[in-house]
C-alpha cells in the first residue's frame, strides 16, 4: 500500500479533502492532552481546587470562591500558555519549512532576540510595563524580520542565507540586549532579566485578548498559504512552475510567522525552544515527511501547558517561570538532534 | 498569420548583468514537436526557463495567447503550461507517488484537494512514464534514470496542452532514452505542443517536427529538421564538420561527423608502431 491511498479521501458535492489520518490522529490526541494538563494546572495551585468544581465554575455554576479563582486568578494564565504554545509552534513550523531547516526557527533566526531588544528598550530607555513592553517587543520583532528578510532574499532566495544571517543579527541583538541591562539600574534590571525568561506568571485576561487575536487572524492565514510550502519545498521553480505565486506566497507566509512569533513574545517573553521543537516532533509522531501546521500548533500548546505545569511543581513552593523549564527540555532536545544528525541516520 | 499560443518577443535575458540572450524572437508553432539545439552555454535552456516563466526577461517578453506571461495569475499558466526542469532539488523523505500527486497542485483548491481527475491523472502519468512499481519508494533513493522519469511524470500529472523539457533524455540509457522520446512523440500526436531542449542533433532530427537552432544567445535558423538541418548549418553552428545523411531507419536527417582523429595522421595501429 502507498502513502497516498493510506490517506483517506474525503469527498462531496464540490469538495473533497485528503487526510493523513495518522496526523489527524496525532493532532486531536496532542489537543486533548494540551487541555487535560491545562485542567490540572486549573485545579492546582496555592488554593487546590477540586476537578468537580473546576468544571462547574467553567461551565457557570460554580460558586463565587471558586470563580474568582478559576476565572480571575488561573484561567488567564492557562489560556495564555495554550495560545502562546500555539503561536509559537505554528510559527516554527512555517519557518523551518520556509527555510527548510530544523534550525530555521524563530528563536535561532533572530526574531527573539529582537523582540526582547523592543522590550528592553521600552522597560529600561522609554520606561513603562504591560502593554508598552509587548509594544515594543512586537515592533522590535517585526523590524528584526523585514531587516533578515530583505537582506537575505535581496537577490534570489536562499533560505539557508536566512538562517545563517539570523544566527549573526540575533548576536549581535544579543550585545545589545547585555548592555540595555548592564546601563541600567538594578531593580530595572532584574525585571528586564525576570521578562527575558519568558513567563506566564500572573497574565490577565489582557494578554489572552492579545495571543488570542493574533491566532485567531494569523493561524487561518498560515494554515490556507500552508499548501504552498509543500510546493516551496520543491524549490522556488518548482513552485513558479506548479502555479504558486512564490514571492507573495513566502512574504504572506513569513510575515503571518513572524507575527505569531511577535505576538507570543509580547504576551510572555521569549520563551526558548518550543517553536524549534514543536513542529519535528509533531511530525515524528504523525510520521509524516512535512510539518503539519495544526499539529505542530496543537504540540506547542501541549508542550507548553506541560513545561507550566512543571514550572509550577518540580521545586516545591516555588513558581518558577516556564522558560527556564522550555530551555532546559529544549537543551536536552538540541543535543539529541545534533548527536541523531551525527549519528548519521536518515 | 496568426499567432502561436506561445511566442518571445524581443527577449533580453541575464544571469545578474551577464547577458545570455539578447534581442530574440521566437515562435513555437501550436501542435509541434519543437526541438531547442546549440552549442554549450549558447542560451537554449535559458530560453526555456523564460518561455516558462521561471526566469524574468531583462527586456522585451514572453507571450502566452497574445498576453505577457507574467501577467497571468500564476495557476493560470500552470495548466496551460508545464516544463521538466533540469535538476530539481531532490526532497529528502518523500516517496514518488506522493511528489508526482504535487503535480496536481494546480488543479487543486483548499477545499478541492484530491478529486477524481487528480487521481487518474496521477496513476495515468505514472503508468506512461513506467514509475508505478517505484510508487512506494523514496525519492531520494532512486538512480539517477529513475528519478528523471519521477519528475517526468509529475509534469505530465499537470495535465497542460504545452510541454517544456529541458534535456529530458539526461540521465537515461539508451533505450530509455528512446522510451522517453517516444512517449514525448505520443504526447505530441495526442495534440500537445512539445518543447524540448535536447543534446543529441539525430534524436532532434527523428523527432521534432521543428527544430530551433541557437548560437550565442540566438535563433540562428527555425524550420522543420529535412530543411534546416544541412551539413552547412551544423559546421557552422557547431563548428563541426560532418555530412547529413538520411537515417536508415526513418528517413530523416542525421548528422555524421567528419573522421578528424584519423585524417590527423595517426592513420593506423602500423603507423603508431612504425
Amino acid at each position: 500500500m502507498s502513502t497516498v491511498t493510506k490517506r483517506i479521501v474525503l469527498r462531496g458535492a464540490g469538495f473533497s479533502l485528503r487526510l493523513h489520518p495518522r496526523a489527524v490522529v496525532v493532532g486531536v490526541v496532542l489537543v486533548l492532552a494540551a487541555l487535560g494538563v491545562a485542567l490540572v494546572n486549573l485545579t492546582t495551585g496555592d488554593f487546590p481546587v477540586p476537578v468537580g468544581d473546576v468544571l462547574r465554575s467553567l461551565a457557570g455554576r460554580g460558586d463565587a470562591g471558586t470563580d474568582f479563582i478559576v476565572y480571575e486568578l488561573r484561567l488567564p494564565r492557562v489560556l495564555v500558555t495554550l495560545l502562546v504554545g500555539a503561536a509559537l509552534g505554528a510559527s516554527g513550523s512555517v519557518f523551518q519549512s520556509l527555510t527548510r531547516n530544523p534550525l530555521g526557527s524563530p528563536d535561532f533566526v533572530g526574531l527573539t532576540a529582537g523582540a526582547a531588544t523592543g522590550a528592553l528598550v521600552v522597560m529600561l530607555i522609554l520606561g513603562g510595563g504591560g502593554l508598552r513592553v509587548s509594544a515594543g517587543a512586537v515592533l522590535g520583532c517585526v523590524i528584526t524580520a523585514v531587516t533578515i528578510y530583505l537582506l537575505a532574499f535581496r537577490r534570489g532566495s536562499q533560505p539557508f542565507r536566512l538562517v545563517l544571517l539570523g544566527i549573526g543579527v540575533s548576536a549581535l541583538l544579543e550585545a545589545a540586549n547585555s548592555y540595555l541591562i548592564y546601563r541600567s539600574q538594578l531593580n530595572e534590571a532584574l525585571a528586564a532579566q525576570v521578562w527575558l525568561i519568558g513567563s506566564v506568571n500572573g497574565r490577565g485576561w489582557t494578554e489572552v485578548v492579545i495571543v488570542g487575536v493574533t491566532l485567531g487572524v494569523l493561524l487561518p492565514l498560515v494554515v490556507y498559504y500552508g499548501r504552498h510550502l509543500k510546493m516551496l519545498a520543491l524549490g522556488d521553480e518548482m513552485a513558479v512552475l506548479h502555479g504558486v505565486p512564490v514571492e507573495r506566497s513566502r512574504a504572506i507566509l513569513a510575515l503571518a510567522a513572524v507575527g505569531l512569533a511577535a505576538g507570543a513574545t509580547a504576551t510572555a517573553g521569549p520563551i526558548a525552544f518550543v517553536a524549534l521543537a514543536a513542529p519535528p516532533l509533531a511530525a515524528r509522531l504523525s510520521r509524516s515527511p512535512s510539518t503539519g501546521i495544526l499539529p505542530a500548533a496543537a504540540m506547542g500548546a501541549a508542550l507548553l501547558t506541560a513545561g507550566d505545569w512543571a514550572a509550577q511543581h518540580v521545586l516545591p513552593g516555588n513558581d518558577m517561570p516556564v522558560g527556564v523549564i522550555t530551555a532546559a527540555l529544549g537543551g536536552v532536545y538540541l543535543t539529541w538532534l545534533l548527536f541523531r544528525e551525527r549519528g548519521g541516520t536518515r | 498569420m496568426t499567432d502561436p499560443r506561445l511566442r518571445a518577443q524581443d527577449l533580453t535575458l541575464a544571469y545578474d548583468k551577464r547577458v545570455v540572450v539578447e534581442n530574440l524572437d521566437v515562435r513555437i508553432a501550436d501542435g509541434s514537436f519543437s526541438v531547442i539545439v546549440g552549442p554549450n552555454a549558447c542560451g537554449k535552456s535559458t530560453l526555456l526557463k523564460s518561455l516558462a516563466r521561471v526566469l524574468k526577461p531583462q527586456a522585451g517578453a514572453v507571450l502566452l495567447d497574445g498576453q505577457a506571461i507574467a501577467s497571468y495569475p500564476s495557476k493560470h499558466v500552470a495548466k496551460q503550461l508545464g516544463m521538466l526542469p533540469q535538476s530539481p532539488i531532490v526532497p529528502g523523505g518523500l516517496v514518488v507517488e506522493e511528489l508526482v500527486a504535487r503535480g496536481r497542485f494546480a488543479h487543486q483548491r483548499l477545499l478541492k484537494q484530491w478529486s477524481p481527475e487528480d487521481e487518474s491523472a496521477v496513476h495515468e502519468a505514472m503508468r506512461l512514464t513506467e514509475v508505478a512499481e517505484l510508487a512506494d519508494r523514496f525519492v531520494d533513493e532512486l538512480s539517477g534514470g529513475q528519478r528523471q522519469r519521477v519528475w517526468l511524470a509529475m509534469a505530465l500529472a499537470q495535465q497542460t496542452p504545452i510541454l517544456l523539457l529541458d534535456e529530458p533524455t539526461t540521465f537515461l540509457d539508451l533505450s530509455h532514452q528512446f522510451e522517453v522520446l517516444d512517449l514525448c512523440a505520443e504526447l505530441h500526436e495526442q495534440g500537445r505542443t512539445i518543447v524540448a531542449v535536447l543534446h543529441d542533433l539525430n534524436h532532434a532530427g527523428r523527432y521534432a517536427t521543428e527544430l530551433i537552432v541557437m548560437r550565442a544567445g540566438t535563433v540562428v535558423a527555425q524550420g522543420p529538421p529535412d530543411r534546416v538541418m544541412t551539413a552547412e548549418l551544423v559546421e557552422d553552428v557547431f563548428a563541426m564538420p560532418c555530412r547529413v545523411i538520411d537515417d536508415p531507419e526513418t528517413g530523416t536527417p542525421m548528422v555524421v561527423p567528419a573522421d578528424r582523429h584519423r585524417r590527423r595522421g595517426i592513420r593506423a595501429p602500423e603507423a603508431a608502431r612504425a
